[in-house]
């Protein structure tokens, strides 16, 4: 597993993103390495070289907050006996994606891409207005076509009352069903949200983590946009409260799976 | 009469003189760096340097390599900020550049200065105009290297690099930062001299005038 550090000139501001970040991803190391080893703000070249050996495992990412805390994570690295990454980032995002990814699995290049990325994540990408735009072969829902209730905000407001979850399979691709025989389908699912806080951090991340290693692409989207559900800050980004319905779609050979995995937590509430 | 080559023991009087230099500077360089930085320069280079001499004390390097990478190794280590990893990174390349060679020489000196100023860029990514040290190196390796290939000492070479390095750092002043916390900043840091530009002309004069005075040999 890859492990990651969290340089800053402050103690405290780098125990808190690491503590932070920890949330997302129990099994990962989340070193942090802040100030200057003398209880003052600076960055400390020993602390950090340490922090890279904690962190260990088959690798490390390091995030950093300002200029010298690059250098300091630079010339550790040159010296660490593991392969790291030192990734310009958004401290606070990067720590939270590269420690999702980092939970998932994911390998050293993965996870400092998945730290690189969250600085060019708004938190999430609107789709077309128009039903029936295209969008890298997804579909946005039409409600034209579908015989249950559109899919907006005010239905999802009602849906806090009386509807649990409702997540049956509703459309696959041209083709059949999805994941037969290798088919890539389209696979959609309507969820509403049961836990309180909705598509919060912890439940982003458990979503996250549950299709990351999937071969498949999906998006949940809430509200007229959309978001990758690999990435924890897109699916925040989407603002989806508690109660609130989402529609989950996938495509790919585990496009399926991928569906009924977030079906699956959203039935449990999050485990909250 | 001057010093023809610098040694391993010259070398080390250097910087226990520029240790001492740092030191009664520090406050300067402190009110320099709270202006448009962090204020932390003068207090991190005192650190550092005290550092430096308590490493040459209890430890005798043989080669002016040696001496410059335990230099390194010690500012590195002790000196916080940017000023650690760009001082650090810059000796650590002097120390490669002059590789086990017993003693420097003019040329020495100069590729010297020149390894250390590469290393300064590639780890700060600084350019001149930057107001940054780099505006204070860069000039003083181009008037080492140009005495050098004459028929200068050692010391020659160091007071030209020292001369050009006060005049860089001097240059520092009237430039918007684009580097460094100063950048922050914006046009605000215009109209202050940039403190690593400073003390690396400090370093410069300091080692330029202890090895004029050091052992004639």
């Amino acid at each position: 597993m890859i492990g990651l550090v969290v340089v800053s000139h402050s103690r405290r501001l780098a125990e808190g993103v690491a503590e932070l970040a920890g949330q997302m991803a129990p099994d990962v190391t989340i070193a942090p390495a802040g100030g200057d080893g003398d209880g003052g703000l600076g960055t400390d070249y020993v602390a950090v070289t340490e922090a890279i050996e904690q962190a260990g495992g088959d690798g490390v990412v390091v995030v950093y907050d300002l200029g010298s805390a690059r250098m300091v994570a630079d010339m550790a690295a040159e010296e660490a006996a593991i392969e790291v990454r030192v990734v310009d980032a958004p401290l606070v995002e990067g720590a939270v994606a590269a420690a999702v990814a980092a939970q998932g699995g994911a390998n050293l290049e993965a996870v400092a891409a998945a730290a690189r990325q969250a600085a060019q994540e708004s938190g999430w990408t609107t789709t077309a207005d128009s039903p029936g735009g295209a969008d890298r072969g997804l579909r946005p829902p039409s409600p034209s076509s579908q015989g249950g209730p559109t899919i907006s905000a005010g239905d999802a407001e009602s849906g806090r009352g009386g509807l649990s979850v409702f997540g049956e399979i509703m459309e696959t691709g041209a083709g059949g069903r999805a994941g037969e025989a290798g088919e890539v389908g389209e696979v959609r699912a309507r969820v509403v949200l049961t836990n309180s806080v909705g598509l919060h951090a912890r439940p982003a991340a458990l979503v996250a983590r549950a299709v990351a290693g999937l071969d498949a692409r999906v998006v949940v989207r809430f509200d007229g946009r959309e978001a990758d559900a690999t990435s924890v800050l897109a699916l925040m980004g989407l603002g989806a409260a508690g109660g609130a319905l989402v529609e989950v779609v996938a495509a790919g050979v585990d496009a399926v799976e991928a569906v009924r995995r977030v079906e699956g937590l959203a039935a449990r509430g999050f485990d909250e | 009469m001057a010093a023809l080559v610098c040694t391993a023991e010259s070398l080390a009087d250097a910087l226990r003189a520029a240790a001492r230099v740092i030191s009664e500077h520090r406050d300067e360089l402190v009110r320099l760096d709270r202006e448009i930085g962090d204020g932390d320069h003068g207090e991190n280079m005192n650190r550092g340097f005290t550092a430096v001499v308590s490493k040459l004390d209890s430890s005798s390097p043989e080669t002016p390599g040696a001496v410059l990478k335990l230099v390194a190794s010690t500012l590195i280590s002790t000196v916080g900020g940017a000023a650690g990893p760009l001082y650090g990174t810059a000796f650590l390349r002097a120390a490669a550049a002059v590789g086990d060679a017993a003693e420097l020489d003019p040329p020495l000196v100069a590729k010297a200065l020149q390894a250390a100023l590469e290393g300064v860029v590639a780890r700060g990514k600084a350019s001149v105009g930057d107001k940054t040290m780099v505006d204070a190196l860069t000039p003083a390796v181009a008037a080492a290297e140009s005495v050098a290939v004459t028929d200068g000492d050692v010391a020659s070479v160091l007071s030209a690099a020292a001369e050009a390095a006060e005049q860089g750092a001097e240059s520092t002043v009237p430039l918007v930062a684009r580097k460094g916390r100063a950048s922050y900043l914006g046009e605000r840091s215009a109209g202050h001299l940039d403190p690593g530009a400073r003390s690396t002309a400090l370093l410069l004069r300091t080692f330029a005038g202890a090895i004029r005075s050091g052992s004639p040999r």
